[in-house]
């Protein structure tokens, strides 16, 4: 995984809540073997319209919107599916963090394990990042992992949190900012997990 | 102190290294896979030369892809054909036991896992699919996963794991009749909020829960998601140690007594402490339909489509626009008078046999309405025979329902089973996302019940008014 320390990029502003990972990749293209080649199918049903043309009302469809970097939305990200094929196609695509009041679960933590950075904002920052977005295309964030501060060129400068749970929070930081495998990290306690097995389970 | 919960009891047994400010690292008893989530794991182990490291608590089955006809030729689409023949070729290279299209014993793997006897209470289960939980109604602790923490388990056997705080649902009273398992998953959903287990591991409680079968019990821990929650779990009792009782997995006659005398103490302490309790009273619930685009958007089968102007909070408002936009339904519509082209009953949360028996005993002496194709589609291929035995297909065949064969179906159409654009569905399965079932399809979920009842009539109606014609 590779590490993040920070990031400038142009804000994608899709003001909705509750976005399931159903539409962030639909079930029909998750039949590929690789982690590779979901990004063009990312938001496929709304980026397309009845006839399979584009959407040009749908932000991934806009020039200035498409070449963003920092998904920006609203609570409950990724609700549903567990399918992790959701952080790949957002990654496919080009993002490298999303912006939510909160995350689902399984996203989070799906998140997490490929280094896409999910970013908490309390209610108010996100609708000041979703209005400035929509009146300013190619508006852009500076994301300081190592600080933990999301700020733009017009004065925002606020805290975030990668997690509700500071102790979460603290540990998700670390292996962000490192790019840390957490197989690799498991895996240094195998005397441990021997002894489980051994000592517990009798095996 | 406090007594401990369930929870907290599985929780504890498991722990293999708990380091002061990092995630608790916890021993897997059990590691389900399936087709989709599992080919980049896999693939993952091979880059790294690693091996799975306990192949034999590992079990695999092919279900989201699989056609539920014509089984006896090759899958038509040739994506679906590799990611299945993928998991095969995988089985074969690192030994684990398959349950693979064609072998009796397959199906959903949220059935088949309790079916052969592999869920036990007490365990840890994992599986690279959000509707994992359903083995909680076990009492076990079972927990949904990504692919890279399926790698992550295929590695090590091991899962890191945050510790959720914990919230009882406790369910009093008794449900009163029409009302079932899905009505009170849905009817938790509409109160508690689609986010509102978020961080929390549910245990459903009260003499509802109590006075379940096993089949209901694993419909409302199946949507614990639909509420959240990643785990959802019920202790275990003697409902659950007379249903696991024989089964292949479980030990046999004096061994299974003894078992079971350590698995009932694994119920919560009466003096546990909870982070948060939320108490329902059964004799409120009712049979409930969604209207909307989410779980949380459902009503009681007496109410009508909402209007948005009628919510508080913009964020709803908009919401419900949007849903009943991409739902064509207007305000104020009685959800009674809604048309269905399509019913499907099936999927992991209601595709048991008593969810078939709830099904065929409502639609017995009728017949399916010109209007809507219906079909069923059993959990595993010995749901399926059992439900032969007992002459449900007949029933469903003779009513005009078609009869599958096994597997997740038109829950998600990943398979050729999909709604048209535009077509609306009563389905039993767990998810009315925009396009879950076929892009531009409408999905509204109920029980089994309300979804045959629907068949028959070509519209909703209220399962407590049906006459039986038996």
């Amino acid at each position: 995984m590779d590490s993040f320390k920070n990031h400038k990029g142009v804000v994608t502003p899709l003001d909705r809540s509750n976005i399931d990972t159903d539409q962030i990749i639909p079930a029909e293209y998750l039949k590929r073997v690789e982690r590779t080649g979901f990004g063009p199918f990312l938001f496929n049903d709304w980026r397309k319209l009845p006839n399979g043309k584009p959407d040009p009302n749908f932000v991934l469809n806009q020039s200035f919107y498409d070449i963003g970097t920092i998904l920006v939305a609203r609570r409950n990200f990724g609700s549903g599916s567990s399918r992790e094929h959701a952080v790949w196609a957002l990654m496919n695509h080009g993002f490298k963090a999303v912006v939510a009041s909160s995350f689902a679960e399984i996203f989070h933590k799906n998140s997490f394990e490929n280094g896409l950075v999910p970013v908490i904002l309390p209610d108010e920052h996100i609708s000041t990042i979703l209005d400035r977005a929509a009146a300013q295309p190619g508006y852009q964030l500076f994301i300081d992992l190592d600080n933990c501060e999301v700020s733009d060129d017009h004065g925002l400068h606020v805290p975030f949190v990668l997690h509700e749970d500071s102790s979460t929070h603290d540990f998700r930081k670390n292996t962000l900012l490192n790019g840390l495998d957490s197989i690799g990290l498991t895996l240094q306690q195998e005397n441990k997990i021997d002894e489980y097995e051994k000592n517990v389970r009798h095996d | 102190m406090a007594g401990k919960t369930m929870f907290d009891k599985i929780w504890d047994s498991h722990i293999v290294d708990d380091p002061e400010g990092e995630p608790t690292l916890l021993y897997v008893d059990l590691h389900l896979v399936h087709e989709v989530t599992s080919p980049q794991a896999f693939e993952g182990l091979r880059l790294a030369n690693r091996k799975v490291r306990r192949p034999d608590l590992t079990i695999a089955t092919v279900d989201h892809n699989v056609p539920t006809t014509d089984r006896d030729k090759p899958i038509g689409d040739p994506i679906s054909k590799q990611q299945v023949d993928t998991l095969a070729e995988n089985v074969e290279e690192f030994d684990i036991t398959f349950y693979g299209v064609h072998s009796p014993e397959q199906g959903i793997v949220h059935v088949i896992g309790p079916q052969q006897g592999y869920t036990q209470p007490g365990k840890i289960i994992v599986c690279g699919d959000s509707h994992t939980a359903t083995h909680g109604a076990f009492g076990a602790m079972a927990i949904p996963l990504g692919t890279s923490q399926v790698e992550h388990v295929l590695a090590t056997q091991c899962l890191l794991q945050e510790k959720p705080k914990t919230m009882e649902i406790r369910i009093n009273g008794d449900l009163p009749n029409g009302v079932s398992a899905k009505d009170v998953i849905l009817g938790i959903i509409g109160k508690i909020g689609v986010d509102g287990g978020t961080g929390y591991a549910i245990e459903y409680t009260g003499d509802v829960i109590k006075n379940l079968p096993m089949e209901g019990r694993m419909t409302i821990c199946n949507m614990s998601i639909e509420a959240g929650a990643r785990v959802g779990m019920v202790a275990p009792d003697e409902t659950t140690f007379e249903w696991l009782k024989g089964r292949p997995q479980v030990p046999q006659g004096d061994d299974f007594d003894q078992i079971t005398k350590e698995w009932v103490l694994l119920a919560s302490d009466s003096d546990a402490e909870y982070d948060k309790i939320v108490e329902i009273d059964a004799t409120e619930l009712e049979p409930y339909i969604t209207w909307g685009t989410n779980p949380g958007q459902v009503l009681s089968v007496k109410d009508s489509i909402p209007d948005p102007e009628s919510f508080d909070n913009a964020e709803e408002k908009e919401s419900a626009e949007r849903a009943l936009e991409y739902m064509a339904l207007e305000p104020e519509t009685p959800l009674i008078d809604i048309q269905v082209d399509r019913v499907f009953i099936g999927s992991c949360t209601n595709s048991r046999i008593t969810d078939l028996r709830d099904a065929a005993e409502i639609i017995k002496g009728y017949k399916v309405s010109p209007k809507v194709n219906a079909m069923v589609v059993p959990g595993s291929t010995l749901v399926k025979w059992q439900a032969e035995k007992e002459g449900l297909d007949q029933i469903f065949i003779d009513s005009g329902f078609e009869w599958r064969e096994a597997g997740c179906s038109m829950c998600l159409g990943m398979n050729p089973d999909i709604l048209e654009p535009h077509e609306r569905c009563a389905s039993t399965s767990n998810r009315n996302f925009e396009g879950r079932q076929g892009k531009d399809g409408r999905t509204h979920l109920v029980s089994p019940q309300m979804a045959a009842a629907a068949a028959i009539e070509g519209h909703f109606v209220d399962v407590r008014d049906w006459k039986l014609n038996n």
